[in-house]
């Protein structure tokens, strides 16, 4: 019952003091504390994730599972970042204090940290952020197949707009006056009133469906409505 | 209501609330509460009225539940589809993929996310399924661990819950990405669920999956990342709708009570832009109404 209980009646002071702290002044220092408490909790609970890396990755490597070698490669830089980052491993010293080592800056590319960092790991995310433009042009082609049509609509608009984001856009309407009755047929006029009237509004309907969605949840929970989060029986191993 | 009848929920609010209250009132009148030191802040006391309402909305809804009233929701594809995603799985000896997004448990979109990973490991561990929850936070894997061990028990099948398939990768978004993508394209899970908090990886993780043949099923309240996840996954809750999804899922008469509080909310949201439309429109040729309209801009921080 505690297991279950206490929990409760934690988060429901806790978000009590989240929801006062917003309109009481005085009590923007209890959701401070709050916070904290959270920060405290994150920072035991990253020993709980750390520790189960090493698990799931020791276990793979000796049983020798498929994929094993990514497992290896993986523990390798976990633990070479830790050992440079704890132990500031060549960390370039620090003018005020140049007999402490521990006093150095680690994060500069001179050390070693610091150039994994820059050199080894930067590239790397970089490098999966950049294969978006590919995921995007294959996505945008099967949305944009004309089967129906509120598909035939959907490219119609695209169509517009990338058109209207290009040089081939003014170059293609942009000498229909602006002042004429035909302003309408510009690109850029479609663009603006495709994008500030029509996605405007679709996007605040959703915007408010989130936030009663947001107050709806946060209710279920501080109420406790919705224990499905809470463990059961022994708890979690 | 006798104290002793009232649901064990509502008095826990109440003793709460009973906490608090005391605090604020003796705080608002407290001497030397000047207009620089104002305990209240009273610009954002119409926003106290609409979350007032709104919540009341919500447990009158969610009372009148109780009393055996007959609760309709709206069909949700998406949830309709879970059932089939992992009976799929199941029946072609593939993985279940669960990913709860990339924040931590202060977004309240991974607290949904959370909710809903344990109905779906319910229905996992019915199937038995094998549910896989790769994290990026190591307080979401903890707290996934509950719910997905809370399901098991719930399913009666205790015995089949493993720690060891919801684990933590890295908090690096991208890491975490190349984490979840090429297991995906080495295990090929045959149903794929995103539910929480995602930003660029969202088309990411949708791709990889599209690609591998999965059934994708994603939830997000994230606008900029929704027309990415209805362009490459089969269904997508939609802002409120993926805050519903766990009420939604646990068929219980309490939380569908509470989406028809949300409701309640939400027309109440159309009958305000509607009148706000109005005034606006009649006040090209009415004044009165034209300081009806600026009034209501000015109530709602316009």
């Amino acid at each position: 019952m505690l297991q279950r209980t206490v929990p409760i009646i934690i988060l429901c002071a806790s978000g009590a003091i989240m929801v006062l702290a917003y309109f009481v002044t005085a009590a923007v220092s209890w959701s401070e504390t709050v916070n904290v408490w959270f920060n405290v909790l994150a920072a035991v609970a990253f020993v709980l994730g750390a520790g189960n890396l090493l698990k799931v990755n020791l276990e793979k490597i000796s049983s020798q599972r498929p994929g094993w070698g990514y497992s290896a490669i993986t523990l390798a830089a976990f633990f070479f970042m830790l050992v440079v980052g704890l132990f500031k491993v060549g960390a370039i010293p620090d003018s005020k204090y140049p007999g402490v080592r521990l006093a150095g800056n680690y994060e500069t590319p001179a050390s070693p940290y610091g150039w994994t960092y820059e050199y080894v790991f930067s590239p790397l995310t970089s490098t999966m952020f950049a294969m978006l433009a590919f995921y995007v042009a294959s996505a945008a082609f099967r949305a944009f197949r004309a089967k129906n049509t509120e598909s035939i609509l959907l490219l119609a608009t695209a169509f517009i707009i990338l058109l209207a984001q290009t040089a081939a856009g003014m170059f293609l309407t942009g000498w229909i006056p602006e002042d004429s009755a035909f302003a309408f047929l510009r690109l850029d006029w479609m663009k603006v009133a495709i994008t500030e009237h029509i996605q405007t509004a679709g996007m605040r309907a959703i915007t408010i469906g989130i936030a009663l969605g947001v107050a709806a949840t946060s209710l279920r929970l501080i109420l406790g409505v919705d224990k499905s989060y809470l463990p059961r029986g022994g708890g979690a191993a | 209501m006798r104290w002793t009848t009232m649901p064990r929920s509502l008095s826990t609010l109440v003793v709460a609330a009973a906490l608090l209250l005391p605090f604020s009132v003796a705080l608002a009148e407290a001497p030397g509460a000047g207009p620089d030191k104002d305990w209240i802040r009273t610009d954002r006391l119409p926003l106290l009225l609409v979350i007032v309402v709104v919540s009341a909305a919500v447990v009158a809804a969610i009372l009148l539940a109780r009393t055996g009233r007959p609760v309709k929701i709206r069909r949700l594809a998406a949830l309709d589809a879970v059932d089939e995603a992992i009976g799929r799985a199941t029946e072609m000896g593939r993985s279940v993929l669960f990913v709860p997004g990339i924040m931590d448990m202060t977004d309240i979109q991974t607290v949904a996310g959370v909710n809903i990973l344990g109905r779906v490991a319910k229905t996992a561990a019915e199937y038995d399924a094998k549910l896989e929850v790769p994290t990026s936070r190591s307080i979401v894997m903890s707290a996934a661990r509950d719910a997905v061990q809370a399901a098991h028990f719930e399913a009666g099948r205790p015995e089949t819950y493993n720690a060891d398939n919801i684990r933590y990768l890295t908090d690096e978004q991208f890491g975490y990405v190349a984490a979840v993508t090429g297991s995906m394209v080495r295990d090929k899970p045959a149903a794929c669920f995103y539910m929480g908090a995602f930003y660029a990886e969202s088309l990411l993780f949708a791709e990889n999956g599209n690609s591998i043949g999965a059934i994708q099923i994603a939830g997000t309240a994230e606008p900029s990342q929704l027309p990415f996840f209805v362009a490459a996954c089969d269904y997508t809750l939609i802002g409120e709708e993926f805050f519903a999804a766990s009420a939604y899922l646990s068929g219980e008469r309490d939380q569908l009570g509470s989406i028809q509080g949300q409701d309640l909310g939400k027309l109440l949201a159309a009958a305000v832009i509607i009148i706000g439309c109005a005034l606006a429109t009649a006040g090209l040729w009415l004044p009165a109404c034209a300081d009806g309209a600026a009034a209501l801009r000015k109530f709602f921080g316009g």
